[in-house]
């Protein structure tokens, strides 16, 4: 039985400029879906809630798929139920999405509320899918400071790709602008508690000042002038080589950088 | 002023009660007032001092004005014992018969609390205290970790309580079994708010689970929180979202400022069982990675080599024996030891790293600004008296080619070590 992945795809924001372009982390997730489509000869879906006439649209299909999903959905509408729906009809194994949407909310809940849902593992944050056997995935995920760990888990799982996947291939215009987008109706359910909110474009954040809480000028010079004094270490100064070494070793087993 | 009713009476001194007064030694000095205070309400409500009632006098019989506010005497002690910081015992916050609770998942990387831990734990205190003055309803803020626990400041940070779940399902990766203790907490002890920190170290994922579970909208990105209103940011950081305080919150970095005036009880708060899950995803380990692909300022630990390494052969082997990303100074790199990208200070790269090795490197100030944020630094240095060996936690004072030597035996070792007994597992 061929695998079959979804790959969802929301609206991108450029930091700088503020225009629509594919998004980051859900051109990865296609990126490695199309991996997987070709190593495991499994078949993908490309899945977008919202407006079938988005133009970003097109750029997702332009790095080299046939055909979009678009389940139609105007701006105000909550995007997971109709997911969920569409995703428990069909026979997805993998679920791929981003970990935070650029545009609306970015919340990040998505992935979270499709599993809890579906009653499936959600795996946050991966970096690679290495390998599916039997039913099994052997995935990658992304820790913060450039280390992985490896996870087996069962399918089906959702899954939300870190920016540490490989990086999504070009967009063509050509094969963008000929592939099909198909949209389908659903019942909408609109975001009500979304509509009390307000919003404003992000007032820049105070920056932390460094207060010095001293009740003295003494204390306030002090705190101004001299040197920060860290605290003075150990010093090893007439042991061995040996005993020094070991001490440093002792350390970093305590730290637990060695493995 | 008084001048009017002060003429009526003739004042008569007394010179024994007078000595009296500024003896202090004198037996009877307790029993003779010195009179009103320095500073008395005038008769339009202004205040006025009077000159003559500041001060005291001092051992000698002259009068001394104290302008240290009463911090005299530390200062005194202070400059006594060699300008070492005092230890000041911050005054208890008693929290006896709780309201609400607020409950804090913080992130403990490596078992200790990170600056964004002691953030949310202020923040915490802001959402517990009845500041709104309605009535007087206190809340408690616990705090609930997971696995390891190294810090020893969780009094002085902010926790009330602790809940700590150490058991070996705990250990590793294992979101399935922590996202059950904290619905079991949930249900146990209906915590009026939960507060993760949005982190890359886990707090995002636990937080979000929690919310996804219990069906609650948390606010992400948090900065701005009070009891009522919220503001976080949204589209990528690009817009802010003024919202009702839901009650599961994700607060960002520097939401609020530490604690830092109070110390907590850290009362323990044990648990009964926490009900076991089988988790559908098994955690394989960490998977080594090449650490010099690691970029420099995310690296977690880093081997940093200076002007006093001889044997670079060594220096790269040890590297790789120890699983260290490799840093350099700006002499080395100058030398052409090593390429310009691994040059760590003021003009190459600030670094984060926890541990930090500098061998052979002396802690020029420029070096020092590049690893003002690293936890832990070890020095390897023929020179004791140099500025890294006062910033380290640890410093070996020697040749650097005879300690790396023998570092390398100890990596070695403990390599060899650890497969056999892998092995052994394995069979
Ligand atoms: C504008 C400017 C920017 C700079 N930016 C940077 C920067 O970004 N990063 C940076 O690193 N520097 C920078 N520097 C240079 C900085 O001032 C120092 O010159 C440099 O950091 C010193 O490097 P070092 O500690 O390796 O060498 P040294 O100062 O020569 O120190 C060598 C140390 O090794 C010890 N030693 C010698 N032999 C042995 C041995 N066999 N075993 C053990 N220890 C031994 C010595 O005791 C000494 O402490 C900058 C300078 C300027 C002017």
């Amino acid at each position: 039985m061929p695998l079959n992945i979804v790959s969802l795809v929301s609206v991108g924001r450029h930091p700088q400029s503020g225009r629509e372009r594919r998004a980051e982390q859900d051109g990865r997730a296609v990126e490695l879906g199309m991996n997987l489509e070709a190593s495991q000869s499994a078949s993908m879906t490309v899945l977008h809630a919202g407006r079938s006439v988005e133009p970003v649209l097109r750029n997702y299909a332009g790095m080299g798929l046939p055909s979009l999903e678009v389940l139609e959905l105007s701006e105000q509408d909550d995007a997971v139920p109709s997911l969920a729906q569409y995703l428990k009809a069909s026979d997805a194994d993998i679920v791929l999405t981003g970990v935070r949407a650029e545009s609306g909310e970015s919340s990040g809940m998505v992935p979270y509320l499709l599993a809890e849902e579906l009653g499936w593992p959600l795996v946050p944050r991966i970096a690679d899918i290495v390998s599916i056997n039997n039913g099994v995935a052997e995935i990658l995920l992304a820790l913060p400071r450039g280390q992985r760990r490896s996870l087996s888990v069962p399918l089906p799982f959702v899954a939300s790709v870190d920016n540490a996947a490989p990086a999504p291939r070009q967009s063509a215009y050509g094969p963008g602008m000929r592939a099909s987008i198909d949209a389908s109706q659903v019942t909408a359910v609109t975001d009500s508690a979304r509509e009390q909110w307000q919003e404003a474009p992000a007032k820049p954040r105070p920056k932390r000042l460094k207060v010095v809480k001293a009740k003295t000028a003494a204390d306030r010079f002090k705190a101004a002038t001299a040197k920060p004094q860290g605290k003075a270490g150990k010093v090893m100064k007439n042991e061995s080589a040996q005993e020094q070494a070991q001490e440093i070793f002792n350390l970093l087993l305590e730290e637990k950088v060695i493995k | 002023m008084s001048g009017e009713t002060n003429s009526y009476e003739i004042v008569r001194r007394d010179p024994r009660a007078e000595w009296i007064a500024r003896n202090r030694l004198h037996p009877l000095h307790g029993t003779i007032s010195v009179g009103e205070e320095a500073e008395v309400r005038g008769p339009s409500g202004l205040i006025r001092k009077n000159p003559h009632k500041v001060g005291f006098i001092g051992p000698n019989g002259i009068k001394r004005i104290d302008r240290l506010k009463g911090n005299a005497a530390a200062a005194a002690t202070g400059r006594r014992s060699g300008g070492a910081a005092q230890e000041v015992q911050l005054p208890l916050h008693k929290v006896e018969n709780p309201d609400f609770s607020i409950f804090v998942v913080p992130d403990m990387v490596g078992g200790r609390l990170t600056s964004q831990d002691k953030d949310i734990l202020g923040q915490a205190h802001k959402l517990a205290r009845s500041d709104d003055g309605e009535s007087a309803v206190q809340g408690v803020v616990v705090a609930v970790v997971f696995g390891e626990l190294k810090d020893d400041s969780l009094d002085t940070a902010g926790v009330d309580r602790l809940i700590h779940l150490d058991g070996e399902e705990y250990q590793g990766y294992c979101p399935e079994q922590q996202l059950t203790a904290l619905v079991h907490l949930d249900a146990t002890y209906n915590p009026q708010n939960w507060l993760f920190p949005d982190s890359v170290h886990g707090g995002t994922d636990l937080g979000s689970r929690l919310a996804a579970r219990l069906g609650e909208r948390p606010a992400v990105q948090a900065w701005q929180v009070d009891k009522k209103t919220t503001v976080c940011r949204g589209a990528s950081g690009s817009t802010d979202i003024s919202r009702p305080t839901p009650r599961i919150l994700l607060l960002a970095e520097e939401c609020a400022d530490p604690i830092d005036e109070t110390r907590h009880e850290v009362q323990p708060i044990e648990l009964g069982s926490v009900p076991r899950v089988i988790s559908r995803m098994q955690d394989m380990g960490q998977v080594s990675v090449d650490p010099n692909a690691i970029p420099l300022a995310e690296a977690e630990f880093i081997l940093s080599a200076g002007n006093g390494i001889h044997n670079w052969d060594q220096f790269h082997e040890a590297a790789e024996a120890l699983g260290a990303t490799e840093g350099a100074s700006r002499v080395a790199v100058d030398d052409g030891f090593m390429p310009r990208f691994r040059q760590v200070g003021a003009t190459g790269t600030w670094v984060t790293a926890r541990v930090y090795i500098a061998v052979g490197i002396s802690g020029a100030i420029q070096h020092m600004q590049g690893i003002g944020q690293c936890d832990k630094v070890i020095a390897i240095n023929t020179d004791a008296g140099c500025d890294m060996v006062k910033r380290a936690a640890l410093s070996a004072i020697g040749d650097s080619e005879e300690i790396l030597a023998e570092l390398l035996k100890l990596a070695r070792e403990h390599k060899a070590g650890q497969s056999e007994g892998g092995d052994q597992n394995a069979a």
